[in-house]
């Protein structure tokens, strides 16, 4: 695309300036304070965790196949779903939608430079490489199978490396508070002065939000797993029993964090879809303040429920009944989102893209992940569902049915602003069909063994379940390749895509502003400040193939001041 | 120019590019008042997150004391009340030097603020000199985390180790302890020897500072030993003298006395040790951490580095060092007053 005059007004003048092409050389990466790049470098990074964590996944669909032993001895079998469920809850999927994606496109969307603290951030990513080194050497060393939990007394026991684990997530934690902290005070007072609390984009609350959840939660991981780790090394009896300590303290500690963790991986996800639905719906979104009010309540009451994770625990007959009720009383925010949602839909004028297409399939399975909750929730079927893999499908429904479907959707909504080209639409449609089908076929048959009584975390099972069972593996392996064909796509376009113009799908927050991909200082012309969900704002112009502001097509526009002149 | 060097350290290699932007304000920011208040704000939202990282710990003691009261009392009889005062008082006096560095620091006086910062840095070094005497004498006799504890009634380590020239003992723990300050006090004298010989004024000066910090640590430690031994005289004295020892007026004297409060003493009495070293020991991590920062404050100051429209550093590297006290004046009562 040329540069045409009117575009570098609109967009300003950073095709040979961008981000990606300022600066060259390794260390241009691995010492960058931007945090574009320090976003693109998570990506990687989250991306690597999640193929990892993918193989240990179908390596263990692959031996629950048939109930008896294929490959995999029990041992073995321990060690896989605890590396799984650790790499992928720890090193995946709480950075993976903030710090990725959020890197990337927050203080974009506050018309901002950088994130306040960007030695911070770089620090965060470094930590987030040292917490998963932690985690690949326990890999590679003794292994960990005390699933990803930690449970005392047996996390004090076991051979296995606990300790490297451990600290891994100590330092993966540190990482997430320090994103946290960041895009919390960024949002505080990088903002312009004229952008309000409510006008913010809704992905912007979701990560104010989710900073709230990690600033306020994971110190409590860190401090119980530094205390963990002093129980094995010198038996210090507060968790070990044998030296008076009490167990059940563990639990209440890692929930205290883990629960409102659960949290950090959804709200972001439910930042993203907000944006998408409306921008593919080309509708204002419906109920802009019910949406920003339910993350910050979901945050806030997240805190409140972490002892429905231990209804078998022992804990008192009050402290359940306290704990159910208000884990029910969450899914009122969650559902005043869904409803949020599908009212921006009515009447809107749908484009069913990629990115929409997940972003319609978070609806449906997060609805399904969501419900199924409060079968969890009510203590009475808890006691028999508790330990089922009715448990593993419920949270996979809102984990991967939701955090990943965001994320990938969100991948395709702001890959044409990271790199500059677009992606096969079709191909990307495909990917998102397979991994929806695949998603279904294989945890939707995991409700059922569940309710009939399939324990979690079992190797070897009875005959009665293998129908099941050898469903959810075929439909592992297709959700593999939805995923893998989905980053293909990605990956591919970076490469061969078309070159886009900055805003291509109309959409009126400001990242949408900047070229495609963005200068250095991501804005070096002057930010028209629009609402960020007025798309009647936005026109398409045939010339630049990108839809600009109504306002510069009209005449009687103001000449906008030249832009700053920026160094580099 | 390449924008990549923009990135790095705008700080240092920019001063003429942003003469009317400020010295020290980052290429981000706007204003100094912006990046003053996204500072402040980070670090304020940082001390939530460090009093959360030891609610674990006070959580874990209140569930305890809960369950076995009598615990908390028989153990907290072992901790000196006078070394732990004594460190309350150096720590809230180094509370009151850091108020005050931020205060001249704001004036724009470097070099006042540069004394103020050093004495801080010096009663945290004592704070834990005096920390080390009492972990040494607590080793010595074997209380130690539930799993180590073996204390014995009566027990007395110095019939066995033996006093250093007779007149000052000095436990072998001690002793192990203050190996890594030691180092420390001999490598920055010799460096600021060597930076003075090559004529380096600054950075001798700052090297000479850190000397005089760890020397701190030694003048804490000597103190607590003395005192310590003093009290050891003076408990073996009454118990010499007589054998009205438990009276319970004096609760220190009744660990050393009486055969019979062996069969009075809970079995679980070695939790409270994991508690008190793993609270203690978290706390003095903070405050080295809080050297470490405060090290950083005096060699800017030595610099000349600020002024009344930049002084961020100073105050937010005092509000982490006032979060450091407070924890002690919540550890203080909670460990070493019950009763």
């Amino acid at each position: 695309m040329s540069a045409t005059p009117q575009a570098q007004k609109l967009f300003g003048h950073a095709e040979e300036n961008n981000y990606l092409k300022c600066s060259s050389g390794i260390k241009s990466w691995l010492f960058t304070l931007d945090h574009k790049r320090i976003g693109v470098m998570y990506l990687i990074g989250v991306t690597f965790a999640l193929f990892l964590a993918g193989v240990f996944a179908l390596i263990l669909r692959s031996e629950l196949f048939t109930g008896d032993e294929n490959f995999l001895s029990e041992a073995q079998y321990n060690q896989m779903f605890t590396l799984h469920g650790a790499i992928m809850v720890f090193a995946f999927i709480i950075p993976s939608i903030p710090a990725a994606l959020g890197n990337f496109v927050l203080p974009m969307m506050l018309g901002a430079k950088d994130v306040a603290f960007p030695r911070l951030n770089l620090c965060s990513f470094y930590l987030w490489m040292f917490g998963t080194a932690f985690l690949l050497t326990a890999m590679l060393t003794n292994g960990l199978d005390t699933g990803w939990t930690f449970y005392t007394p047996y996390s004090i026991t076991t051979t296995t490396a606990v300790i490297y684990a451990t600290m891994g997530a100590f330092i993966l934690g540190f990482s997430s508070i320090f994103t946290g902290l960041n895009f919390l005070v960024t949002v505080n007072t990088m903002r312009p002065k004229t952008m309000g609390w409510f006008k913010l984009p809704l992905f912007i609350w979701s990560l104010y939000a989710t900073s709230i959840i990690q600033i306020l939660a994971t110190p409590v991981l860190g401090i119980t797993l530094l205390l963990l780790i002093a129980e094995r090394v010198m038996h210090i009896g507060i968790f070990d029993p044998a030296y008076g300590g009490d167990p059940v303290l563990f639990q209440h500690f890692f929930w205290f964090y883990s629960h409102p963790a659960v949290y950090i991986m959804i709200l972001p996800a439910m930042g993203v879809i907000s944006e998408l639905i409306s921008v593919y719906s080309h509708k204002k979104i419906f109920g802009y303040s019910f949406i920003a009010f339910s993350s910050v309540a979901i945050a806030l009451l997240g805190f409140l429920v972490w002892g429905h994770h231990m209804f078998t625990s022992g804990q008192s007959q009050l402290v359940t009944l306290v704990f159910s009720a208000i884990t029910f009383s969450v899914a009122i925010p969650s559902a005043v989102k869904v409803f949020n949602w599908l009212a921006t839909l009515y009447k809107g004028s749908i484009k069913l893209v990629t990115p929409m297409c997940y972003a319609l399939s978070f609806i449906f399975l997060f609805g399904i992940g969501g419900l199924t909750g409060l079968f969890l929730g009510t203590l009475s079927t808890d006691i028999h569902l508790h330990d089922t893999y009715f448990v593993v499908a419920h949270f996979h429904f809102v984990m991967v049915g939701g955090t990943l479907t965001a994320l990938l959707g969100g991948l395709y909504h702001w890959w044409p602003k990271m790199f500059g080209r677009m992606y096969n639409d079709f191909l990307g449609r495909v990917g998102c069909f397979l991994v929806f089908v695949g998603f279904n076929l294989t945890f939707f048959p995991q409700f059922v063994m569940g309710s009939r009584g399939m324990p979690r975390r079992y190797a070897r099972y009875d005959p009665e379940f293998e129908i099941f069972h050898q469903a959810s593996t075929i439909g592992a392996f297709i959700l593999g390749i939805g995923i893998l064909l989905a980053f293909a796509v990605l990956v591919h376009a970076v490469f061969f895509g078309r070159k886009i113009g900055g805003n291509p799908f109309g959409a009126a927050s400001l990242e949408w502003q900047s070229s495609s991909p963005p200068s250095f200082h991501n804005f070096d012309h002057k930010i028209h400040m629009n609402a960020p969900y007025d798309f009647s704002a936005m026109v398409y112009d045939e010339e630049m193939d990108t839809y600009i502001q109504r306002d510069f097509v009209t005449p009687e526009t103001p000449e906008v001041p030249a832009p700053e002149p920026t160094k580099a | 120019m390449s924008t990549v060097e923009e990135t790095a350290d705008s700080h240092d290699e920019h001063d003429d590019d942003h003469h009317d932007h400020g010295e020290f304000i980052a290429h981000h920011f706007d204003s100094a008042e912006q990046q003053f208040d996204s500072g402040k704000l980070g670090i304020w939202v940082f001390l939530v997150t460090e009093v959360l990282f030891f609610s674990g710990l006070f959580v874990a003691y209140v569930l305890y004391r809960y369950h076995h009261p009598e615990v908390f009392v028989d153990a907290s009889q072992f901790l000196d009340k006078v070394l732990g005062g004594i460190n309350t008082i150096v720590l809230l006096f180094s509370s009151l030097t850091m108020a005050w560095a931020v205060r001249a620091a704001q004036l724009g006086n470097n070099n006042f603020a540069g004394k103020l910062i050093l004495i801080t840095m010096i009663c945290a070094a004592a704070f834990l000199g005096i920390k080390a005497v009492e972990y040494s004498h607590k080793w010595d006799l074997y209380i130690l985390p539930v799993s180590y504890y073996n204390y014995m009634e009566g027990y007395h380590p110095e019939a066995e180790s033996g006093g250093i020239a007779g007149t000052l003992h000095i436990s072998k723990w001690l002793v192990t302890l203050s190996m890594l300050p030691l180092l420390c006090l001999t490598l920055f004298s010799a460096g600021a020897v060597a930076m003075a010989a090559t004529g380096k004024r600054l950075m001798a000066q700052f090297m000479l500072g850190l000397a005089i910090m760890m020397s701190g640590y030694f003048v804490g430690a000597f103190a607590g030993q003395t005192y310590q031994n003093w009290h050891e005289a003076n408990l073996e004295a009454e118990e010499h003298a007589g054998d009205h020892g438990h009276d319970g007026d004096h609760a220190g004297d009744s660990i050393a006395t009486g055969p019979d409060s062996t069969s009075e003493r809970p079995p679980q009495i070695g939790v409270f040790f994991s508690i008190y070293y793993c609270m203690t020991g978290l706390h003095a991590i903070h405050v080295i951490a809080g050297m470490a920062a405060l090290s950083w404050l005096y060699f800017r100051c030595l610099k000349a580095h600020f002024r009344p429209d930049y002084f961020g550093p100073v105050d937010y590297v005092g509000l982490y060092w006032h979060l450091v006290d407070l924890i002690w004046i919540y550890l203080f009562p909670l460990l070493y007053l019950i009763n």
